[in-house]
């Protein structure tokens, strides 16, 4: 599987990330040899089996419908690299 | 004879029987983390020690987390920088049951960062280093629980293990580490790195001792959906040492080419020993080893990618200067914030995730794990334990494993599995090599079979030692 600077750039956006130029071309084959490697997979016959996400069967977990307290939001919010006493600050984003 | 050389179990006992103080304790324990944090490079946060509060057999004694496990009020890094001084506002579900089984935590502990690697070289904190030889790398991710254990600076140590980071750390630190069956510690407050195997678990000097830290941490919590209803809270109780009738299976895939032929023998010889107890013992085939790696990298890239968006420099941690918009914020202060290895897996992810090769990676190896799961269930129903080595050879020296990456992913091929299954494995210290170094062997056991893994572990450690070597401190290079 050939990995492209493309590919590079593509893949970069969806994990919002931005590589500087010049580690492009080591990403793509740093990528690729991985990649290639993962294609051993290809000689596992799979026909017919069904992917598990999960290891065990179970499913719907419920908890009693109880309230609780959640979170103080002050303590929520004193991480934040910005924010004022109420919310998380940002760039504006829409215009 | 001196406080570290004490298990924890017997270090819990001491205190209760009145022949050694707390502040005696903390003293020693200060002590010890004075003397080797400068060499080992263990610890990120030492804040200052809480009185202990509550009971239990390890009540008073001094023990650890690793960095991504959330401590209230307590820096809480991943070793990443771009956590900066995160400190949480709740502490995770174990450390909750931990404080109320009266442990005192002396602090946080080095890691691979986000727990991505397999030598705690990639900390934004500086690497940890091995205590049996300093040029050397501890394993990792959980490097810095392995080698704060070892040096006995703590008694115990909580880990996590994604694909191995619990085993081979301890494997290569010559102390006994165990990941339990997925599912039976609560993940609330560990900060995920693949969801679907992640799972916490203890490092300590025995058996015993991991037995007795499962006891306080494991149990059904309504706070991760992920956590099973079962009965907890026996195993140390159930330890006995007898491993009589026993069915130790030994998958001849795992010790072929590539296998470090010291590590074989000493692998070997705890299935002898086992045998000796009245255990049968056989060779058997597992025809999966070769897609083990591969299925892994794809599942545990790609919900490492998903996982680790929430970092954008928006709700906690640290944010990249110089932004011109919302998404310039985002990609900066990831691109900056992340080291290269976690980047390098979340576009792996990424890429098995996105469209047109969804199919073809990410579905796959679902379909990989399903087979992988019915193989190794298959086993179990001939077999009660299956013994491997627990990584191919002994620890490597710095700087050998990160040029690399593929190679080092192929070293974590007799861990990974397991977190692909669901199952537990316990490493245990099985000998040394002729460079001095630690070897270990892996104990795996079906679902559930947690206090069996254990048992076996046990009736091991009744007869050798390995697990009660401390290194001095005096060998290799000084930093």
């Amino acid at each position: 599987m050939k990995i492209t600077e493309e590919m590079v750039d593509y893949i970069s956006v969806l994990s919002r990330l931005k590589p500087e130029p010049e580690e492009k071309a080591q990403l793509a084959t740093e990528l690729e040899r991985i990649v290639s490697y993962m294609d051993v997979l290809n000689r596992l016959d799979t026909a017919g089996v069904e992917p598990l996400s999960h290891v065990f069967p179970i499913k719907n977990v419920m908890r009693p419908d109880l309230p609780c307290p959640s979170l103080p939001r002050e303590g929520l919010l004193k991480n934040a690299p910005s924010e004022d006493p109420e919310a998380f600050l940002v760039p504006k984003a829409v215009e | 004879m001196e406080l570290y050389e004490l298990t924890a179990l017997e270090l819990g006992a001491a205190l209760k029987k009145g022949q050694t103080s707390p502040a005696e304790v903390l003293a020693a324990a200060q002590a010890r983390i004075a003397a080797w944090q400068p060499r080992n490079n263990a610890f990120i946060t030492l804040p200052p020690p809480a009185a202990p509060q509550g009971d239990s057999p390890l009540a008073g004694v001094p023990m650890a987390l690793k960095d991504n496990i959330c401590t209230k009020d307590v820096k809480t890094s991943c070793a990443s920088m771009i956590l900066g001084d995160f400190a949480p506002p709740y502490d995770a579900t174990v450390v909750e049951r931990l404080t109320a089984a009266g442990a005192v935590s002396m602090g946080k502990l080095n890691m691979d960062e986000f727990a991505m690697g397999s030598t705690s070289e990639t900390s934004f904190y500086g690497p940890t280093r091995n205590p049996w030889d300093p040029d050397r790398v501890p394993g990792g991710s959980s490097g810095g629980a392995a080698a704060a254990v070892a040096a006995g600076e703590i008694w115990y140590a909580i880990g996590s293990d994604t694909g191995g980071s619990i085993r081979q750390p301890a494997a290569y630190c010559g102390v006994t580490g165990m990941k339990p069956t997925y599912g039976t510690v609560s993940r609330y407050g560990l900060i995920a790195y693949a969801s679907s195997l992640d799972q916490m678990g203890p490092i300590a000097r025995s058996a015993a001792d991991c037995a007795a830290v499962l006891d306080l941490i494991q149990g059904k919590d309504p706070r991760d959906g992920t956590s099973l209803e079962g009965q907890y809270g026996t195993l140390l109780s159930s330890l006995t040492g007898d491993v009589k009738g026993l069915k130790v299976g030994i998958p001849a895939d795992c010790f072929g080419d590539g296998l470090d032929e010291e590590v074989r023998r000493a692998v070997l010889s705890v299935a002898e020993l086992l045998k000796s107890r009245g255990a049968t013992v056989e060779e058997f085939s597992l025809p999966v080893m070769e897609y083990v790696v591969p299925t892994y990298y794809i599942i545990a890239c790609a919900e490492a990618s998903s996982n680790l968006s929430r970092f954008d420099g928006v709700k906690y941690g640290w944010r990249a200067a110089g932004y011109e918009d919302l998404t310039d914020l985002y990609q900066r202060t990831r691109t900056e914030g992340f080291g290269s290895e976690v980047k390098r897996r979340i576009l792996l992810g990424s890429f098995v995730l996105s469209a047109g090769y969804y199919d073809a990676y990410y579905k796959k190896a679902l379909q990989g794990k399903a087979v992988i799961k019915d193989i190794y269930d298959a086993a179990f129903r001939k077999y009660d334990v299956l013994l491997t080595p627990v990584s191919p050879s002994t620890a490597p020296k710095l700087g050998e494993s990160l040029s690399d990456p593929l190679k080092m992913y192929l070293s974590d091929i007799y861990t990974v599995p397991l977190n692909l299954a669901g199952l537990p494995g316990i490493s245990i210290p099985c000998g040394f090599d002729s460079k001095g170094l630690p070897i270990g062997a892996q104990l795996i056991g079906p679902a559930l079979g947690d206090g069996t893994i254990l048992n076996a572990a046990h009736a091991f450690q009744l007869e050798t030692d390995f697990h009660k070597k401390i290194p001095t401190g005096k060998g290799g290079s000084v930093l």
